[in-house]
């Protein structure tokens, strides 16, 4: 069964993120969806942005490299390095935000499949709590402070760990 | 301890979110609060030191009662990476539901033509 939740689960004090959401969608699908530039661009960031992806070298010891751009001109670069050979049964890379350099995580992409479709899991490690916590903070929350005002369900997601 | 680490530490337990999740309603007594756990008073009572040392919650007396009051500003500190986090995903994947619907409603039409 498919269900279009984004689950997004974040123990407080750990350096860790899981990220996993199903997609009616085969696996195959999914892949060529992370590893093709040109789909990847169709997707990947907020609409307002736009999407250049500079370097794609889906192979072992790869770079890669993409940039979200705003409409004030802006740009948000993250890039890194395929480590081991990107294939349906899932694909180990770095990431950097260039606006933090140094920050360095470690993402794990895993495509399951399931009934109806694919389940797509990304493990991320980064290299300390504050890490894990400041990336976000440190460069894109411009324009995403509305979502302070749902401070109800913020707490009610902490409620319970995975949510 | 900074003030963001204490935060942090407070919300690591299940007892204590669960108890900020109730202050969103409004505020709470030590009774009202223990109430859907198999917990003693001091238990609970230790769990409100623990967030209000965080700056998480107020507490007042009004009357006999000790009411607990959840101070929102911490907490929007420590929980505003996860908010950015979540929705910067959120777009993202429902984009690529698009995507992918699009994807396969465009081989759908190929596999067709191809069997004519």
């Amino acid at each position: 069964m498919v269900t279009a939740d984004t689950k997004v689960t974040a123990e407080p004090g750990t350096p860790f993120i899981e990220i996993t959401r199903d997609f009616a969608a085969p696996v195959e699908l999914l892949y060529r969806a992370h590893t093709e530039p040109d789909l990847l661009a169709r997707w990947l960031g907020p609409r307002k942005y736009t999407m250049v992806v500079e370097r794609y070298e889906v192979r072992d010891g790869g770079v890669y490299r993409y940039v979200h751009r705003g409409a004030d001109g802006v740009e948000h670069g993250f890039r890194g390095v395929f480590h081991g050979t990107p294939s349906v049964g899932g694909i180990t890379q770095t990431f950097e935000y260039e606006g933090w350099p140094g920050h360095v995580a470690l993402e794990t992409l895993h495509f399951e499949p399931i009934e109806g479709g694919t389940r797509l899991r990304i493990r991320s490690v980064h290299q300390s709590v504050e890490d894990r916590d400041g990336m976000v903070s440190s460069g894109m929350e411009d324009g995403v402070r509305e979502g302070y005002e749902r401070l109800d369900a913020v707490v009610a997601g902490l409620a319970t760990p995975t949510h | 301890m900074d003030q963001l680490s204490s935060v942090f530490g407070a919300l690591s337990d299940p007892t204590r979110r669960a108890i900020l999740a109730r202050l969103t309603e409004g505020d709470a007594s030590v009774a009202e609060l223990r109430a859907p756990f198999a917990v003693s008073q001091p238990a609970i009572s230790k769990h409100l030191k623990v967030l209000e040392r965080a700056g998480l919650i107020s507490r007042t007396r009004r009357a006999t009662a000790r009411l607990s009051h959840l101070e929102a500003e911490p907490l929007r500190e420590a929980t505003a990476w996860l908010v950015r986090y979540r929705e910067y995903w959120e777009e993202s994947f429902s984009r690529l539901d698009d995507l992918l619907a699009a994807l396969q409603e465009a081989r759908a039409t190929t596999r067709e033509e191809g069997g004519r």
